[in-house]
């Protein structure tokens, strides 16, 4: 037996097409055509592999950013930590990861010669980072538990975080481990592997999130925890798993940057925490009700990147891009609105 | 004690106290395989409560759950239930508006998941569709937010019927036909019935009397958190439910006889018409007097209340109010109190006009306001300063309604503010409203409590969103207004 989509029977296919939540949802990747357009009107070399490889390379950390960020969305949070957190992450790898506790920066100076394996190895740094994702499910759980608000909870661990960093590495130097150098500037054909990398993470979070069945219950969680909760489901191992989640794609994320930057600095994404959540909301995702879109949180976060290069290309004063940048997040944010509004009118 | 084993679930005096209401008040119950029951009671009688008791997500205080025979007591939890196959329907919809219908389904049934589940959840929620509600017209993939209410409900109630790994032994339904049209409701009776015979378990709980007394092969009415009559579905008719909500033989004749109406002289002070309403009626309310809003929980009774409050607000209906107003919250936690203020300031911020010296706050006539309320209202604090947390339940409920009296307002409007409230206050309350509107202040008091009609001059009950009935006190009787809280059939 078959079902007719809800669409009531003598609708149109280019009334269907045009229906609000069709346009909601092309909208994200419509913006980026626009903006990409535009900038192959400016730059006319930038449709080479080389130009696009340079375009998109930025947005590789951004997005992986975004999909952390994206994380805590679903479950009605917002994580004001994750750029502090990415550049936590980074300071980690130029040092530890890379030449094992021996490499920290404060220890100059004090270590015994020959320096023992024990002080070398870069399983010192995996295990930090992996405490740091242990930290972000304990923070979820904390949230969870003690019913605080994520947004001062975060804000508090932004600090936290940004302090660690410049303990690990208190100026700007280091190196990035060679596997990560290695991964980051891996070049494939035809495609740069920049825009590769952003379809593989796009592909991945939205199989694991919006096709897995466990994806289902933690969005579920954002669109009605009593719900969930009432079909037995554990909201705070749901919370935790989310949180982890997010840790582990702002680790990913701090890699990604460091691979691009090839050595480290505390401070380098700081301003990953606001980019973050303008390219999830931007790519579709809600602040609450669970409602989130991987793949438009990619897109999201290219958009982003590439406007920025945009206004460099417009050659605008510099003093004015960042208000730039946020003028077209505003336009793109009003027509959504509008779209909204048109359906609110149905 | 606990059952036997055709009981698919037995309640034996189960208890649950919130605060000073007691909610449940032993309750005896008895679901067997094979069986509906349908369960009626007004406002606060405990349906809700034994609801909540049976599907796991409300400890009870005290007594014994059993399942086919077996006690199930210490440690009853919604896994518990979800084992058992008990399975609800709540009144308020419980999907989650961000997930498809499929996923949705998924919610519910852990055992939905590895390869190809969402092609196998969609069958199922769809199948289930088919079978209770043919010609739904929803497919698998239909986000639940885009659906109609009515659509949302059908798929809730789909969604409890369906089984995975466990069967569905009892199905609990509140209210489950509010958002559905009548060819839609008399589809899922019917389907009841077709599920009861095949031997599941159905409990019903309606406001459409005659849906119940068709449908339930046994009715339970509760009241005040207790069961006071219980027989065959065959054996009640309308009237006889209605009697048997009703408490027994409180009449206030003299109170009846006594009224007088105030509504011979002067313009009406507050005109309000429900959005809902098609038929003429409209609520009126003069100077003096007392207007009660009754009938069931969330039948617009609130909705009309915002409307006043927000007058001129277009969509509302139609609403013309003269005279300032103010406000006494019910859900103090939520609309009432500033918990971070003290009781002084909780008290004062519906009068910052009066309160002004300049553009500033004056600190000095906030606390002779409030010092000179907490002696009238009586709010049992030694210090006005102190936090409005350190006050008890009533004595907070006390410092909202001075907020109200000690403000300009004419009107006042009262969502159903002694929720929870003890017996003591509210006598002490009641006596300040009537007094206040002796002085001329009007009340617009929607309650759940019968007892707190006799208080009113005026009384409009309210039923899906629209007024049924407008009765003076001088015709004003319990029964009245129960039928006319309970229709016949949907029209």
């Amino acid at each position: 037996m078959s079902h007719a989509p809800t669409a009531d029977t003598g609708e149109s296919l280019f009334a269907r097409l045009t229906s609000p939540r069709v346009l909601r949802s092309i909208l994200p990747a419509f913006s980026l055509v626009v903006i990409l357009l535009a900038i192959f009107y400016l730059q006319p070399r930038a449709m080479s592999p080389i130009g696009l490889k340079l375009l998109f390379n930025l947005s590789v950390p951004i997005a992986l950013a975004t999909i952390a960020q994206m994380f805590v969305l679903c479950v009605n949070d917002l994580d004001l930590s994750i750029g502090a957190y990415v550049g936590f992450v980074v300071a980690v790898g130029a040092t530890m990861l890379d030449g094992g506790i021996a490499a920290l920066p404060a220890l100059e100076g004090m270590l015994p010669d020959p320096v023992p394996w024990i002080l070398t190895t870069p399983i010192s740094g995996v295990i930090v980072l992996a405490a740091g994702i242990g930290v972000y499910a304990l923070l979820g759980a904390l949230i969870y538990i003690r019913d605080l608000p994520s947004i001062v909870v975060t804000l508090g661990m932004s600090f936290v975080w940004a302090g660690l960093a410049v303990l690990v590495l208190p100026t700007p130097g280091g190196s990035a481990p060679a596997f990560v150098r290695a991964v980051m500037t891996l070049s494939t054909p035809v495609v740069p592997f920049a825009i590769v990398a952003l379809v593989i993470i796009a592909i991945v979070v939205h199989f694991g999130l919006m096709r897995t069945a466990y994806g289902a219950v933690i969005r579920g969680a954002g669109g009605n925890p009593r719900s969930v909760a009432r079909a037995g489901w554990s909201l705070l191992k749901i919370k935790m798993v989310s949180f982890a989640l997010a840790g582990f794609f702002g680790m990913l994320a701090g890699l990604a940057l460091l691979g691009l930057t090839t050595a480290g600095d505390a401070n380098i994404a700081v301003r990953y925490t606001l980019l973050s959540i303008a390219g999830a909301i931007l790519g579709g995702s809600e602040f609450v009700g669970g409602r989130v879109s991987p793949i438009g949180a990619v897109i999201g976060a290219a958009t982003l990147t590439l406007a920025n290069s945009f206004l460099t290309f417009l050659k605008l004063n510099p003093d004015f891009q960042i208000g730039a940048q946020g003028a077209i997040l505003i336009i793109i944010l009003a027509l959504r609105v509008l779209i909204n509004r048109a359906e609110a009118r149905r | 004690m606990s059952g036997t084993p055709e009981n698919i679930v037995r309640l034996d005096g189960v208890e649950k106290h919130f605060g000073a209401v007691r909610a449940l008040d032993g309750v005896d119950l008895a679901v067997n395989a094979g069986e509906c029951v349908g369960l009626v009671g007004h406002n606060g009688a405990g349906k809700s409560t034994l609801m909540n008791v049976l599907s796991g997500t409300t400890a009870p205080g005290a007594g014994v759950i059993s399942l086919r025979g077996v006690d199930v007591t210490r440690g009853y939890s919604v896994a518990t239930a979800t084992t058992a196959g008990i399975r609800c329907v709540f009144q308020e919809l419980s999907l989650c508006p961000n997930l498809t219908v499929a996923e949705n389904a998924r919610i519910m049934h852990s055992a939905l998941s590895g390869f190809g589940w969402r092609r196998r959840a969609g069958a199922l929620i769809i199948d289930q569709l088919d079978r209770i509600f043919p010609g739904h017209g929803i497919a698998a993939g239909d986000n639940v937010g885009d659906l109609s209410i009515a659509r949302r409900q059908m798929v809730e109630i789909a969604r409890a019927f369906s089984v995975t790994d466990t069967a569905a032994a009892l199905v609990i339904l509140d209210e489950p036909t509010s958002s559905l049209d009548a060819h839609v409701a008399a589809q899922l009776l019917a389907f009841v019935r077709d599920f009861v015979a095949a031997g599941g378990s159905c409990i019903l709980i309606s406001h459409l009397l005659g849906e119940i007394i068709d449908t339930a092969d046994r009715i339970i009415v509760m009241r005040d958190g207790k069961v006071v009559a219980e027989r065959a579905g065959s054996g009640f008719t309308r009237d006889s439910l209605v009697a048997a909500m009703g408490s027994v033989a409180k009449d206030d004749a003299a109170g009846r006889a006594a009224f007088a109406s105030k509504r011979e002289s002067g313009a009406p002070r507050v005109r309000a018409k429900p959005k809902a309403q098609t038929d003429g009626r409209d609520l009126v309310a003069h100077p003096g007097e007392i207007v009660g809003l009754a009938g069931l929980d969330g039948h617009g009774q609130k909705a009309m209340l915002l409307a006043i409050m927000g007058e001129g607000e277009t969509g509302q209906g139609d609403v013309t109010v003269t005279g300032p107003l103010a406000l006494v919250a019910g859900d103090r936690q939520n609309d009432g109190i500033f918990p971070l203020w003290s009781i002084a300031r909780n008290t004062g911020i519906r009068s910052l006009r009066a309160l002004r010296t300049g553009f500033l706050i004056d600190r000095k006539k906030e606390d002779a306001l409030a010092e000179e309320w907490r002696e009238r209202i009586g709010i049992r604090t030694p210090d006005v300063h102190n936090n409005i947390l350190s006050l008890s339940g009533g004595n907070q409920q006390k410092a909202l309604f001075a907020r109200a009296l000690a403000s300009d307002a004419e009107t006042v409007l009262m969502d159903d503010p002694m929720r929870g409230v003890d017996v003591g206050t509210k006598q002490e309350v009641y006596g300040m409203i009537r007094e206040e509107a002796k002085g001329g202040r009007t009340f617009i008091w929607y309650t759940t409590e019968m007892d707190e009609l006799d208080h009113c001059d005026h009384v409009y009950v309210f039923r899906d969103g629209r007024i049924v009935a407008d009765l003076p006190r001088s015709e004003l009787t319990e029964e009245k207004v129960l039928h006319s809280s309970f229709e016949e059939a949907k029209s």
